[in-house]
């Protein structure tokens, strides 16, 4: 277990560094000279040359890139050109608010998800199981700053019961946490339907009901837990998309984390910034997957990983 | 033996037509989202028939106009008629949704079959650079494309085209790695067909059922990330009537004009639900297993 974990962590390294190469060299051959937009309103040649030189501006693009390298090893990921900021400060004060909404998204999404799920599952093509995978899909084809659209305009307009941003109090967390936790409910919904009808087709399930067990205490006991297990993984995809998700609907509620902080890096062309962003989702996105592959194997004793 | 060995190649395709029909007609949903579809599409094709407005002409007198007879869904900021502007946004989601998944899905499956049947180090690293790809959350990924191209919508083409190859390839190629070691691959190399024609003739053709049904499954992804990287103001930039776009404004405007806000985000949810009624019909009918 310990061993494959180990082989788990060493083998994303190769991947990590290239997700940094192609995010360096992607944010590197974009011309335009950073320092020419930093000191926009002051064009003294001389001057720009000195900070070019400062920054390391005018070394060769693989020197700068390993040099980054060695600094995001040490968890130094470069100045903001706009905050004139660290970059690794400027994500730590955002990313605690990206976590509070994500966490809060996902268990909302999986309560509402498992038991929709469950109740569609038991009685598969009945009205209540159409009604839900209908809403459910919904869900899905949602673009999520409509929804955000739509729930500001008819809580915070129409009936003036919440706040339509900001993040001060719980209040305020109510419409954001319902729209990124809202396709992510879809999602779980329709997998734990499925996945509980795979399973209720097993040997197993038919010996139990044969022994005269009623049908809730087949599903809560031998069922349910084996069709959550494909619930599980989606956790690692999960955390991808709360953090792609995290990106339009902090930017709608005016949240500041860090999907925000991305935002308005592109807009102000704040190169360090974005490739730090980026940098450090992508991580915590990789960490995630292997979060979620331990877990499969931990709750699925029949799973054992061989080296491939 | 022989006829044999032809036969999944041949039944292969007869099939997957019959597989779609039969998936179609039993399907209400399926005939559902066509129909949303196929609407969409003659309005695409038609706008400029269908409204008798300009989706580009400024008319700052006629500004934020409620809905009503001559405006079924109000004007927007600069005056121009909303309907109109949603209508011409229609080309633009369909040719978002479908063209750059079309790319990903030619460059992915070319990867996956070179990469599966060849193997050795070709295969190792195409597959380390889909791994790299595959392991950015895809809106990150959109995000840096986008900083270094600007944003366009020609660039978005381009960004979606990039993201979408790498689930592909990795799918594909574990496909023709099963394929590969078949009887009828065997056959055809020990009477001395060319590998590339294996791999058109033999590989291919069995790889499309799947190919299809990522293919279904990534045109309402697509339309969604459009949508939402030109709300963020980082995908086609004005005046283009973009779905996502025109959302954009109405969320300025939220409290006096709401409908400039709501309209576009049914229009892209009714289209994404139409993909979506026939993605699993169609996914039912070719390849269960690809189920989420």
């Amino acid at each position: 277990m310990i061993k494959h974990l180990l082989f788990r962590m060493l083998s994303t390294i190769p991947i990590l560094i290239g997700v940094s190469a192609l995010v360096f060299f992607l944010m590197n051959v974009v011309p335009g000279d950073p320092i020419a937009i930093m000191q926009s309103n002051f064009i003294d040649p001389d001057a720009l040359e000195r900070v070019r030189r400062e920054m390391h501006l005018d070394d060769p693009a693989p020197i700068r890139y390993v040099r980054f390298l060695a600094d995001a090893a040490r968890g130094e990921l470069g100045y903001s050109y706009k905050l004139r900021r660290p970059v690794s400060g400027v994500i730590a004060a955002a990313f605690p608010n990206t976590i509070k909404l994500a966490v809060s998204a996902a268990l909302v999404s999986w309560i509402i998800g498992i038991i929709a799920g469950l109740i569609s599952a038991v009685k598969p093509n009945s009205f209540v199981d159409n009604a839900l995978m209908g809403l459910a899909l919904t869900g899905i084809s949602m673009p999520a700053f409509w929804a955000a659209l739509v729930l500001q305009y008819i809580f915070g307009v129409v009936l003036g019961l919440l706040p339509v941003a900001g993040f001060e109090s719980w209040r305020h967390m109510i419409l954001p946490v319902t729209v990124l936790g809202w396709s992510e409910a879809a999602m779980v919904a329709r997998l734990t339907r499925s996945s509980l009808l795979e399973v209720m087709r097993h040997d197993y399930i038919r010996t139990a009901r044969s022994k005269g067990l009623s049908w809730s205490s087949v599903i809560r006991i031998h069922a349910l837990k084996n069709s959550l297990l494909p619930v599980v993984t989606i956790m690692a995809i999960q955390v991808s998309t709360l953090l792609s998700g995290s990106i339009v609907t902090e930017s709608v509620f005016g949240i500041p984390g860090i999907g925000r902080v991305a935002v308005s890096a592109i807009n102000n062309r704040d190169m360090p910034l974005l490739q730090g962003v980026i940098m450090f989702g992508t991580f915590i996105v990789i960490i995630g997957n292997i979060v979620a592959d331990v877990l499969y194997s931990t709750l699925d004793p029949r799973i054992k990983y061989v080296r491939e | 033996m022989s006829e044999n060995n032809e036969l999944p190649a041949v039944r292969a395709e007869n099939s997957l037509r019959l597989d779609l029909v039969t998936a179609f007609r039993r399907n209400r949903m399926a005939t559902a989202g066509l129909a949303i579809v196929s609407l969409l599409v003659v309005g695409a094709v038609l706008a400029p028939w269908l409204s008798p407005y300009d989706p580009y002409a400024i008319d700052l007198s006629n500004k934020t106009l409620a809905p009503s007879a001559s405006h079924w869904l109000g004007t927007d900021e600069l005056g121009r008629d909303l309907l109109t502007r949603l209508i011409y946004g229609a080309r633009i989601s369909l040719m978002i949704g479908i063209v750059p998944a079309l790319i990903a899905q030619i460059v992915g499956t070319s990867v996956g079959v070179v990469s599966g049947y060849c193997g050795g180090a070709l295969d190792y690293l195409l597959m380390r650079i889909a791994d790299v790809v595959l392991a950015f959350p895809s809106q990150l990924l959109a995000l840096a494309i986008m900083y270094t191209l600007s944003g366009s919508l020609m660039n978005l083409f381009i960004a979606l085209s990039v993201l979408g190859w790498a689930q592909t390839a990795r799918v594909v190629r574990s496909l023709t790695l099963s394929l590969r070691g078949r009887e009828f691959v065997l056959a055809a190399r020990s009477i001395g067909v060319r590998n590339s024609v294996i791999m058109l003739r033999h590989i291919l053709p069995n790889c499309i059922p799947t190919i299809i049904v990522l293919l279904t499954m990534r045109i309402p992804n697509y339309i969604l990330q459009e949508a939402s990287l030109s709300f963020l103001g980082i995908g086609a930039q004005p005046p283009t009537p973009s779905w996502g776009l025109i959302a954009t404004k109405g969320k300025e405007y939220l409290f006096s004009a709401p409908w400039i806000g709501i309209a576009p985000g049914i229009f892209i949810l009714v289209t994404v639900l139409g993909f979506n009624f026939m993605g699993d019909a169609v996914r039912d009918a070719l390849d269960p297993t690809l189920k989420d």
